[in-house]
């Protein structure tokens, strides 16, 4: 391999717990000023993989480097540089709202007077100027994220650390969410982000690690994975088992290939407007017939067999 | 495995953080620290004092009152480092957020300790100036008193880390409040002499942080100045290095993992 330029290089990473590999013999190279995702279900990894690279939990073995340090020996050095929003809510809540940011500026030995500057555009940037003073708990589930983000950036780190940002929060909160990482990443921050929902892996990912039970199945950009893991197109079929099967088996030399869920049937295809109007044709009763985009949860299920979100 | 060095410096701004929070409610949090002793010396000073008028050759409630000043640090300094640390570690999330900074978890245990310490200084510091209300310890020698404040409530807040540090429910605390410390605030010599107890008694006694405070509180107090005093002082100092070490390994471990 050639001279690497890398901002966060692992090899071989492995954190188990007992008998159980959490993560399990895992490499990836994240290039600086790009977002990353790892991608997965539940108890795939993700926040073990975060968790080593902010130095909170340390190595089984392997090895794993952040801006040429490693996590093992500098963990303050390499804290230093990264930004932390945590997948549970971190905030202060003894503290209002200008105090979690003052309070957290200390932690990076900021003076008085950066720390205050810092604060005051962070309010600014997050729209929680209004807030200012306001206590933690008087803050709705977006604002805190929000602080919580804000707060990550205090220190003006070159790479950020987001676990699960949108995760209970109502869709307007989310697209919020969503807008402000991609100024983050022109502004040449290096985006680190788990997910377990697709859209917000397409949204933000210029890559993405497919993690499943400790490893990474499978790393490219999210429309790479689609073309090269599934077809482009699907026809998603809800009825009756019966009536799904006779439609796969008049189908079946049209299409590139199936999967067959408990309650629907999926048909991937380069041609969707003439496949889905070939099955209208038939004439076939069905509760929902319906042409779409393929996404990452058609890469998840062709990888795995399984749904990501049950 | 080797752990990180602890810094002083990353430690004080844990300790920052702590006095953040508590300059804002410190005006409510500090009025009880005066009552507590004036209740104390009028209810056992004044009430049992009449029928024992004299201990140890100073009136009744001048024997108890060094005493019960230490076990106000005592009480200050554990209160700090074991419910409010479970709290901020276990259901608050602070330590998670504090974690991913620069800040590692023995910078952050020292910076407990320490703060338990301040606690444990302001709950003696106010019991010390109610003593002086009542014309207790008005001399020179007392100025000794005041570092001791400081260095007995770390001794105290090391205590009730380490074992914060062993624990995951928090209703266990019960079981050291009750079996561990009430026990020392009842047989450290606070009420009466410990020459009056059997020599086990006496033994066990030694082993035990508060008997320590409370010999030296008085000795101060009472200007009975002697090699004993050095000796408590000393017993005070190995133990508090030798448990600081001991606990920051602890909650590392507890932190890192």
């Amino acid at each position: 391999m050639g001279k690497s330029t890398a901002i966060i290089t692992a090899e071989n990473l492995t954190k188990a717990y007992g008998t159980l590999k959490a993560v399990d013999g895992v490499n990836f190279q994240i290039e600086p000023g790009t977002c990353f995702g790892f991608l997965g279900p539940n108890g795939a990894g993700k926040t073990t993989v975060m968790r080593m690279i902010y130095c909170v939990t340390p190595l089984t073995s392997g090895s794993l480097a952040v801006s040429g340090n490693n996590v093992m020996g500098s963990m303050s050095a390499v804290k230093k540089g990264i930004g932390v929003v945590t997948q549970d809510d971190s905030l202060d809540y003894d503290l209002n709202v200008i105090n979690n940011l003052l309070v957290y500026a200390r932690y990076y030995d900021l003076t008085r007077d950066q720390a205050l500057r810092r604060a005051n555009e962070l309010i600014e940037f997050f729209q929680l100027s209004e807030k200012r003073e306001a206590h933690v708990h008087t803050l709705s589930g977006g604002m805190k994220r929000r602080l919580q983000i804000a707060r990550a950036l205090i220190n003006k780190p070159s790479i950020l650390i987001l676990d699960e940002p949108s995760t209970g929060l109502d869709p307007q909160a989310r697209h919020h969410v969503w807008a402000k990482c991609h100024e983050l990443i022109e502004q040449g921050v290096t985006l680190l982000l788990t997910t377990h929902y697709m859209d917000e892996a397409e949204q933000l990912c210029d890559k993405i690690a497919v993690m499943d039970r400790g490893k990474i199945i499978t790393e490219a950009s999210p429309w790479d994975l689609i073309k090269t893991e599934v077809s482009p197109h699907v026809v998603e079929i809800r009825g009756d088992e019966k009536a799904r099967n006779v439609i796969l088996n008049a189908v079946k030399e049209r299409i590139d290939f199936h999967e067959a869920l408990s309650d629907r049937l999926l048909l991937y295809t380069q041609d969707a407007t003439t496949l889905y109007t070939h099955i209208q044709d038939m004439d076939i009763p069905v509760k929902t017939l319906l042409s779409r985009r393929a996404s990452l949860e058609d890469v998840f299920l062709k990888l795995t067999g399984r749904e990501l979100i049950d | 495995m080797k752990t990180p060095k602890v810094r002083i410096l990353a430690a004080l701004r844990v300790w920052q953080r702590n006095a953040t929070v508590y300059k804002r409610t410190w005006k409510l949090n500090i009025l009880p620290n005066f009552f507590e002793p004036f209740l104390y010396l009028l209810g056992m000073g004044l009430g049992l004092g009449a029928y024992i008028t004299e201990m140890e050759g100073v009136p009744y409630i001048n024997f108890i009152a060094p005493g019960l000043l230490i076990s106000s640090i005592m009480w200050g300094a554990t209160l700090e480092t074991t419910y409010n640390v479970f709290v901020k570690m276990n259901f608050d999330r602070i330590y998670d957020g504090i974690l991913t900074t620069p800040i590692n978890p023995k910078d952050l245990a020292l910076g407990e300790l320490l703060w338990g310490a301040t606690r444990g200084t302001i709950y003696g510091g106010a019991f010390l100036s109610i003593l002086f209300l009542f014309g207790m310890g008005l001399h020179w020698g007392i100025l000794l008193i005041f570092p001791l404040l400081f260095i007995i409530g770390f001794m105290f807040a090391t205590i009730g880390l380490l074992f914060t540090s062993m624990i995951k429910e928090i209703e266990l605390f019960n079981y050291f409040f009750t079996l561990f410390l009430t026990p020392l605030f009842l047989f450290s010599g606070i009420f009466f002499p410990m020459n009056q107890l059997p020599e086990v008694v006496q033994t066990i006694a030694w082993f035990t942080p508060l008997y320590h405070g409370v010999e030296l509180s008085r000795g101060i107090f009472n200007e009975v100045w002697n090699m004993e005093l050095l000796q408590h002082f000393a017993w005070i100092i190995v133990v508090t290095i030798l448990n600081t070490s001991i606990v920051l390994r602890a909650i590392h471990k507890r932190l890192y993992n």
